[in-house]
């Protein structure tokens, strides 16, 4: 995973993790300072062992909000979620062991950890998101000349057609569209995008504007084959994965591989400059939402509803 | 309506299923007048092609009635009552592979292509009915079948040649023409040919036809080779002699300077030690393909000749004797049949009366038997050579 300098200056100025930061100093600070007298304030009985563990405590809690507020990372956050299980088990421990005495400020200090568990495993899923850029490259070779290959692409309304996650690109104006695809897990997202290159023939630029939910940038270019007939596409795109690295195990648990969707997208493209329409079988009917869909279709003809689905 | 489906592994049923629809605008649907059962059908009902699901309608050697034609088909190319015979590969005519007459690498006809590419490094064309690692596109045993991009993939047949006369330009007749054109034929030329099934008779007609002096046949079904025996081709039963000690008194020590093989990847060898040995690491996964016609043809082969490939593998081979390959300056040939490419010249020869398809049909039955014709064929009962289906 790589983390980028962009994302590591977000985080310092983020709300919620300065907030988990403080959080983890003023837990931390009694419980160095003073540990007998937090854990008999948790419930806990006077043994010498929870005063060493509450110390310890203390200490990652101190570790753990000077990364946050000093050099915030997502892995500070992590290392938040981490913590709070331990803390989850070590409270257990206390209500299974305890004598009787203050099992009502065992269970609320159980509850709160609970509810922190809860804020920083939040916290640590969408910080990860800004942490994670992606590039990836395709390229295909198309027997059409560059100029009418532009002039497809460049047709961006035509975009969702060959290109699995995308619903719909809207052109608002000279330079400018919005566009509209699914993410993982079934949300939508949308985002302005404006067009930061245009060579006609050779290149198309573009980028989202500032504020869109997933921020990415692409190129495609449109070159020359050997024996001048045809023309390679190189395809480049950069964004981050919501959900950063634990969004893109997931995703491809889920069978979204991003590169793999790429290819195939650019697969469907040459086949519209190519053929004019996107090839369909009988087990794979629905053109671009046919992908990656195994177990398939049989490859025996489609039932009139079926058929209205593939086709809709 | 009726369809052959495969149902698991050594499993055809017919099965009542939808009749076909057009899915891309330069389809159309044929009323199938006939079909056949080929050797690579009994590769995917053996199980030794992945990706085959439950249903799958089986088949791709068909021709028909055309029946309906998509708003995409050019005005006159094809139109309603049409007599076509169907290519199994099906090729888009506009990228570069159909340009070079490559059509059975097609790169637009396979929409599962990503999964074919994996195993294949490039993907290649869509096949009718021939599991869903080449596109999941419904058989031809069937009473009704959808020609994909039919512009490119359906010759029309205008003369009143009879359906088992131009039925095998589908499929079989080409991919025996092939897999001789591929040898370079020269006069003089000794052209062995490994398998007499129907594709192996083809290699040695079309071999004859292209200049060889001599065609040899070896296989070990008795029946198979007297079929080409009555052709005048020699013959050796490898189960009876040693092929390679056969070959070369044949051709006074040097080898055959061609050599064809039509089996593939489930041949079996007389010597049953080097059978166990591939059979067993077929078994576990260790090789997927069993390489024996292969390996005798690469080693029987004379020095600078050429071993053209028309049997069908599907995945990895082990012992590859490229020793012999590399040292005697040998060629080696291959490709799944570009029969868009060979149809319109075949049918021609077949006119002519130069080559008789129908030579190597001896079962003709009702759709509904295709099961019987099936174990007919796979277990080669009855002198089965040849199963032709009619729904």
């Amino acid at each position: 995973m790589k983390t980028s300098a962009r994302s590591v200056s977000a985080l310092r100025h983020d709300p919620l993790v300065r907030g988990l930061g403080w959080a983890s100093a003023l837990l931390g600070i009694p419980q160095v300072a003073d540990p007998a007298g937090f854990a008999r304030r948790l419930g806990a009985d006077g043994d010498p062992r929870n005063r060493l563990v509450t110390a310890a405590v203390g200490v990652r809690e101190l570790t753990a909000a000077a990364g946050l507020l000093g050099r915030p990372r997502p892995a500070w956050l992590w290392s938040r979620v981490g913590g709070d299980v331990m803390d989850l088990a070590l409270l257990a421990r206390a209500l299974r062991n305890r004598d009787g005495r203050g099992a009502a400020r065992t269970v609320a200090a159980t509850a709160a950890t609970a509810a922190l568990t809860v804020t920083d495993v939040y916290a640590a899923v969408t910080r990860t998101a800004g942490s994670s850029p992606v590039e990836l490259t395709a390229a295909t070779t198309v027997t059409r000349p560059p100029e009418e290959v532009y002039d497809l692409w460049h047709d961006l309304e035509r975009l969702p057609e060959f290109m699995a996650h995308l619903d719909e690109v809207r052109v608002t104006g000279l330079r400018t569209s919005h566009w509209t695809a699914s993410a993982p897990f079934g949300r939508t997202v949308e985002w302005d995008a404006e067009t930061t290159h245009d060579l006609p023939g050779q290149m198309i630029a573009w980028r989202s504007a500032q504020g869109a939910d997933i921020a990415h940038s692409g190129e495609v270019r449109f070159v020359p084959a050997p024996g001048g007939q045809d023309t390679e596409i190189h395809v480049t795109l950069r964004y981050d994965l919501p959900g950063g690295a634990l969004g893109r195990a997931a995703a491809r648990y889920f069978g979204e591989e991003p590169h793999q969707q790429l290819d195939d997208d650019l697969r469907r493209f040459k086949q519209i400059a190519e053929v004019g329409e996107i090839v369909r079988s009988e087990g794979a009917p629905g053109g671009k939402r046919a992908r990656g869909e195994f177990p398939q279709h049989p490859a025996q003809p489609l039932t009139p509803d079926e058929l209205k689905e593939a086709l809709a | 309506m009726k369809a052959t489906c495969w149902t698991g592994r050594n499993a055809v049923e017919v099965r009542d299923v939808p009749a076909p629809s057009i899915l891309n605008s330069r389809d159309v649907i044929v009323k199938v007048t006939s079909t056949a059962i080929c050797g690579s059908d009994l590769h995917l009902v053996d199980g030794y092609v992945p990706t085959l699901q439950e249903g799958d309608v089986l088949g791709h050697e068909f021709m028909g009635e055309v029946v309906e034609v998509g708003p995409g088909v050019d005005d006159g190319t094809l139109r309603v009552g049409d007599r076509v015979v169907v290519p199994f590969p099906i090729a888009c005519g506009a990228c570069a592979a159909c340009r070079a007459e490559l059509y059975s690498c097609c790169e637009n006809t396979n929409p599962n292509a990503g999964t074919a590419e994996k195993l294949f490094g490039h993907p290649t064309a869509g096949i009718y009915g021939y599991s869903h690692l080449t596109g999941g596109y419904a058989g031809g045993q069937a009473e009704y079948a959808r020609v994909v991009l039919a512009d490119v993939n359906a010759l029309k047949v205008e003369s009143d040649l009879t359906d088992e006369q131009v039925l095998f330009l589908s499929d079989i007749l080409p991919t025996g023409y092939m897999g001789a054109e591929m040898c370079d034929i020269q006069s003089g030329d000794v052209v062995a040919v490994w398998g007499a099934g129907p594709v192996g008779q083809f290699a040695m007609d079309s071999a004859r036809l292209l200049g060889a002096e001599q065609v040899v046949a070896i296989d070990k079904e008795g029946y198979r080779l007297e079929m080409a025996a009555e052709q005048g081709y020699e013959t050796i039963d490898f189960e009876e002699v040693d092929v390679r000690s056969a070959l070369l008194e044949l051709t006074g020590g040097r080898g055959p300077d061609k050599c064809i093989d039509a089996v593939g990847l489930e041949a079996t060898h007389g010597a049953s030690h080097l059978h166990l040995y591939d059979r067993a690491k077929q078994a576990v996964r260790a090789e997927t393909d069993r390489p024996h016609a292969l390996r005798q043809a690469v080693l029987s082969c004379r020095s600078g000749g050429v071993v053209s490939v028309v049997g069908v593998y599907g995945g990895l081979i082990d012992k590859f004797p490229a020793g012999a390959w590399m040292n005697r300056s040998l060629t080696l040939r291959t490709g799944q049949c570009h029969v868009q490419k060979y149809m319109r010249p075949l049918l021609d020869l077949i006119e002519q009366g130069r080559l008789d398809p129908t030579r190597v049909i001896t079962h003709r039955l009702p759709l509904d038997r295709a099961p019987h014709g099936y174990d007919l064929f796979k277990n080669k009962k009855d002198r089965c050579e040849k199963v032709v289906l009619t729904p």
